[in-house]
């Protein structure tokens, strides 16, 4: 691609602005600023490429409907989803731009005139970015059915599976090597995509629901290089820049978010190969019995407490509970009962997602407490309301070394003098394990919908 | 090797290390938005797609050029916008930015 200098200056600007935004993405007070930021980048890119392009007007009337029918369809769809749906939603834009880099490779590859060949440089820039683009793609589809739970959130696991993916990767390896050094031409580059579309529903199928934001996390650097790999191939340093800082620190934000997990991305993501998941403790537990008791008599011992410590989960999300848990804090408040909630790193379906749906309730950052912040005051916490969480306070994580989380950091609710559990059912967590201190003989079980629940304890609290 | 190639090989290996160096201190709170936001960044690859559609022929790479651009425009749009929503969040929280208690 021959670019003016003009153009190329502006571009060099849009990369600027890229650099800049992310670095403002890092900090929390100028995070929305940074956003912005890279979203002028992008535009400046969009408007120089328009400077650019002088070619047959039918393509250009369709590229123009393509992106006057995309706009919306973006638009609309980050506007409407709900807030308890967002690593969904991520994933599903991740993966229509790892497609959007597959499909330009190999559009790019359809080009190259029969008898010719390309530099070796562009051939294999082009068949990376099918084969990471693609892998985006599907893989993202998975992490999308099973966060939607359109498809079971558990790992997936086959006899044979770990051999049958290496198949398919050297599969890929081989028949990539074959379109570079011309041989089987056009033919080759379908396979490519098929086998790379197989592998990627295939790597995200052993990996449980609870790991997904990880794996989105790295799908996400995935895209980043494919689009980078399509800057090779048709010259736009623009490309270069965007995709690779993608690929880097999406890379380096995938090993901090498995950290947090307490987990190496090894084990994350190769874990589930092969293991069969129930440890003794499970038996065990299932043969004691479980404690479950009145709104009204819960509402009273909440009353009466002095510190309460409130342990919010995904089924407060997906309660839409984030409203009235806080008019039961204020209720709490009104009567002397210091309450503050205690964030698991990944409470909720992603790192920083609880603060999110908490913020939206107007909860005051204050009451916010970190994991580390707040782990040593359980012991002296009167009442840990445990509302739709499970496998941020599951002892397994601590003391279980079979269990999927062990390693895991928790947060110490087992140590307050009552544990108080809104849940759904007996159902274990997202993690699909059991949970022990569900029948420690300090818990009390208050069944139902958490939103109900919690408007019962609202009451409760005000007449006790 | 072409001038051309070389620059750009130099404009990846130094966007290896930004992308590394650009993030090196995030508080959890805002790994999601971070990704969300990195995520919108790769639409870029809209540059990408428009570029090649334009020199396409044939109804196939025509319409795959449609796809292209299509799911580019897609990423781009819902990328940014949704981050921002994310972002909104954490504005009403007084004078305490997130991640400073």
């Amino acid at each position: 691609m021959h670019l003016t200098p003009g153009v190329t200056l502006l571009f060099l600007l849009a990369g600027a602005l890229f650099i800049l935004g992310l670095h403002q993405l890092s900090s929390p007070k100028h995070a929305r600023s940074g956003n912005l930021v890279a979203a002028a980048g992008a535009l400046i890119a969009i408007l120089a490429t328009a400077l650019i392009l002088h070619h047959a007007t039918i393509n250009l009337i369709l590229m123009a409907v393509a992106v006057v029918i995309g706009i919306p369809v973006g638009a609309v769809a980050a506007r409407a989803v709900k807030m308890t749906a967002m690593p969904q939603m991520v994933a599903t834009f991740n993966g229509v731009g790892g497609g959007a880099a597959a499909l330009v490779a190999i559009i790019e590859m359809l080009m190259v005139p029969k008898g010719t060949s390309a530099s070796l440089l562009l051939s294999i820039s082009a068949v990376f970015a099918v084969v990471i683009g693609a892998v985006s793609f599907s893989g993202s589809g998975i992490a999308f059915a099973k966060l939607q739970e359109l498809m079971r959130g558990t790992p997936i696991t086959y006899r044979g599976q770990q051999p049958a993916n290496g198949v398919v990767a050297a599969a890929i390896v081989v028949v990539g090597v074959l379109v570079v050094v011309p041989g089987i031409g056009l033919l080759g580059v379908w396979i490519l995509l098929l086998l790379a579309l197989a592998l990627g529903v295939a790597f995200v199928l052993p990996i449980g629901g609870a790991d997904m934001p990880v794996v989105i996390s790295m799908l996400n650097a995935f895209t980043g290089l494919a689009v980078a790999g399509d800057g090779f191939v048709l010259g736009l340093p623009i490309l270069i820049i965007g995709g690779t800082l993608v690929g880097a620190s999406g890379t380096f934000l995938t090993m901090m978010m498995s950290n947090n997990m307490g987990r190496s991305l090894g084990n994350l993501l190769f874990g589930a190969f092969g293991k069969v998941l129930v440890g003794p403790e499970v038996a065990v537990a299932g043969q004691h019995s479980v404690r479950s008791g009145s709104a009204e008599d819960l509402g009273t011992l909440l009353a009466y407490s002095k510190r309460v410590i409130i342990v919010p989960g995904y089924g407060l999300a997906v309660a839409q509970a984030q409203h009235v848990v806080r008019e039961l804090a204020d209720a709490l408040e009104k009567r002397g009962v210091a309450v503050d909630y205690a964030i698991h790193p990944v409470a909720g379906r992603m790192p920083g997602h609880m603060n999110v749906l908490l913020a939206e309730a107007n909860v005051p950052y204050e009451q916010l407490k970190d994991m580390d912040e707040i782990n040593d005051d359980f012991r002296s916490a009167d009442v840990a309301l445990v509302v739709g969480a499970n496998d941020v306070v599951n002892p397994a994580a601590r003391s279980s070394p079979g269990s999927p989380i062990f390693g895991m950091p928790i947060l110490n609710a087992d140590q307050a003098h009552n544990i108080v559990f809104l849940k759904r059912s007996m159902r274990p967590g997202f993690a699909g394990i059991d949970n022990e201190l569900l029948y420690d003989p300090k818990t009390v079980m208050l069944f139902g919908d958490a939103k109900d629940s919690l408007t019962k304890l609202v009451a409760a609290v005000k007449v006790a | 090797m072409s001038p051309q190639l070389v620059n750009e090989i130099s404009i990846f290996v130094l966007s290896v290390f930004l992308g590394f160096e650009v993030i090196s201190k995030v508080p959890t709170i805002l790994h999601t938005p971070l990704m969300s936001g990195s995520n919108a960044i790769h639409g870029v690859i809209l540059v990408g797609a428009m570029v090649i559609m334009a020199s396409a022929r044939g109804p196939l790479e025509l319409s795959l050029g449609f796809v292209a651009v299509l799911l580019a425009t897609v990423n781009m749009v819902g990328g940014y916008v949704v981050t921002d929503r994310m972002l909104e969040m954490f504005k009403s929280r007084g004078r305490h930015g997130p991640g400073q208690p």
